[in-house]
């Protein structure tokens, strides 16, 4: 019989330290949907997805049940739209968005992505009009999350792209002002964008990917943290091996609750992400794991190496654990869905340029950051530059998914509840970079890109 | 299938005859049962078979949890998959 203190440690981690499965995440291919005729397109859409994912919602809250697990998020990812709208004759791809969000409705989904364009090394017209279509689709739906590729280490970085998103991300803001900005936290804009990830507002089903598949993520800051308080003092060695231990359990069990809802959903199992993902809650946060490693707050120096270390144990951990690791897999790094980073940001230890060399050993970016109202275009496209220029360099996603706070200055606080948490506005550099965005073209490829 | 039972909670009278009588009702079989005081509260883990159970795993957990609260107590079934996977290589 199992040990009586695995059964409790098992239970322990699940009612006290937030262990869950983040998202059982349903990729479906949308490339059988192209047609001319737009609404036509979008009929097909709709039928596709709302058959595909007709049990999703009930097979995860079945194992659920049967398992002991939470599973908190049901999601949908599907082929880049812009692929699959460049086929219709049409220069509004808006409804394309209101026909994702009716299908995730039907559902029961809590978010669906891929409104999405891969531009890395230049724009069709169809990745152009669904870039431009993003601020009013994001606006007029609800559960629709959007994503656009700038860069890779393989292409460069389209310039044109990144001051592109900047004004994009500002009409975004403007469009849902409404809704606190909202539209923002559902656009994320990418370098080396992975095609089987999970978690939103990026994931997208890409076109490497099967007709459908099963994607997991798997979270448990609070697991990492509490196995950390048992080793105080001890040396990196034994941090590093306590949190192997610790993802290697946790990927065991996203690798198992994957392959129960692929047999029963009948869907090839595709990866577990195995992401250390926070939410708001208190012992449920990345910042406090870095802290327990014995930082005084989050942010001060020291803050990149204990996130490197706590980023690649994860990894190591996993990666035995689970017959495919994939997604973005490592430590996540959102300031609003983070109670230890907003308290770090609040105190003022936590700052925008710090988040930057931090991003450079996290698993994807700058994510969730509240920056002033009036902050400049140009100043968001040059910051989604600078992460684009640390991805492709270093061969790693990274991604920004800023929150310009209208009519807000650093001091003022974002409230987005939920598990978006609430982002206190940061401070961004005054100086301009207006005539480094205003350049256009493309950042060329480094050279390590020519591998062939 | 196996799945295992825990209960944790403040120790009373007549704990393991409600859980094992409500099993019984379902024809759940008791496999292994092992009980301790752990931290003050009363803990007990049950290896049960399920596979003639009058009802789904998710049902007798709802049944299990309905007792828990009437006794004051936590009571849980989960499928013994989840900690073989996470305790056992």
């Amino acid at each position: 019989m199992l040990n009586q203190k695995d059964i409790l440690s098992t239970i322990e981690m699940i009612d006290q330290q937030h262990l869950d499965i983040r998202t059982i995440t349903m990729g479906i291919s949308l490339l059988s949907c192209c047609d001319p005729d737009p609404k036509r397109a979008c009929e097909k859409i709709y039928d596709k997805i709302t058959r595909y994912a007709e049990k999703l919602v009930k097979t995860g809250e079945d194992i659920e049940r049967e398992f002991g697990i939470p599973i908190v998020n049901k999601r949908i990812s599907v082929t880049p739209v812009a692929l699959v709208a460049g086929a219709s004759e049409t220069e509004n791809y808006v409804p394309f968005a209101l026909a994702l969000d009716r299908a995730a409705e039907t559902c029961g989904v809590n978010f669906i992505g891929g409104y999405s364009a891969l531009v890395q090394k230049g724009m069709t017209l169809a990745d152009e009009k669904l870039i431009r279509s993003i601020p009013e689709a994001l606006a007029r739906t609800k559960l629709v999350c959007a994503s656009v590729n700038v860069g890779s280490t393989k292409a460069g970085i389209n310039m044109d792209a990144v001051a592109l998103m900047g004004r994009i991300i500002k009409d975004t803001a403007k469009a849902t002002e409404s809704d606190s900005g909202l539209g923002c936290a559902k656009l994320v804009v990418f370098c080396n964008a992975v095609e089987d990830n999970p978690f939103m507002a990026g994931a997208f089903h890409g076109v490497g990917e099967a007709e459908k598949v099963i994607n997991v993520g798997v979270s448990g800051p609070g697991v990492v943290h509490h196995a950390l308080q048992s080793v105080k003092g001890e040396s990196f060695d034994v941090v590093a091996e306590t949190i192997k231990k610790t993802a290697f359990r946790v990927t065991r069990m996203g690798q198992l609750v994957a392959q129960e809802a692929s047999r029963r959903l009948d869907t090839p199992f595709g990866i577990v992400d195995l992401s250390l993902a926070p939410t708001p809650a208190v012992g449920d946060s990345v910042a406090r794991i870095l802290e327990e490693m014995g930082l005084e707050v989050c942010g001060t120096h020291g803050t990149t190496a204990a996130l490197a270390l706590l980023n690649d144990a994860v990894k190591k951990g996993g990666v035995m654990a689970s017959s495919s690791v994939g997604g973005l897999s490592g430590a996540f790094i959102p300031v609003s869905e983070d109670e230890g980073m907003i308290a770090a940001a609040r105190a003022g230890t936590l700052a925008l340029d710090k988040l930057e060399a931090m991003t450079c050993v996290c698993s994807v970016g700058l994510d969730m950051i509240a920056v002033p109202g009036d902050t400049p275009a140009e100043t968001i496209s040059a910051i989604i530059a600078d992460e684009a220029a640390i991805g492709m360099i270093n061969c790693k996603t990274t991604a920004v998914r800023l929150l310009p706070a209208l009519g807000k200055g650093v001091g003022d606080t974002v409230e987005m509840g939920g598990l978006l948490g609430s982002a206190p506005v940061m401070p961004v550099h005054p100086e301009s970079s207006r005539e480094f965005i205003a350049r256009g073209g493309r950042i060329p490829a480094p050279m390590h890109s020519l591998k062939n | 299938m196996n799945a295992i039972v825990t209960v944790v909670g403040q120790d009373r009278v007549g704990i393991i005859a409600a859980v094992c009588t409500l099993l019984a009702e379902n024809q759940v079989n008791i496999l292994d049962i092992s009980q301790t005081i752990l931290h003050g509260s009363f803990t007990m883990v049950m290896a049960v078979d399920v596979e003639r159970a009058a009802v789904p795993v998710g049902d007798l957990r709802g049944l299990l949890e309905e007792l828990g609260k009437k006794m004051e107590i936590s009571i849980r079934i989960q499928r013994e998959e989840i900690f073989d996977a996470m305790h056992r290589i």
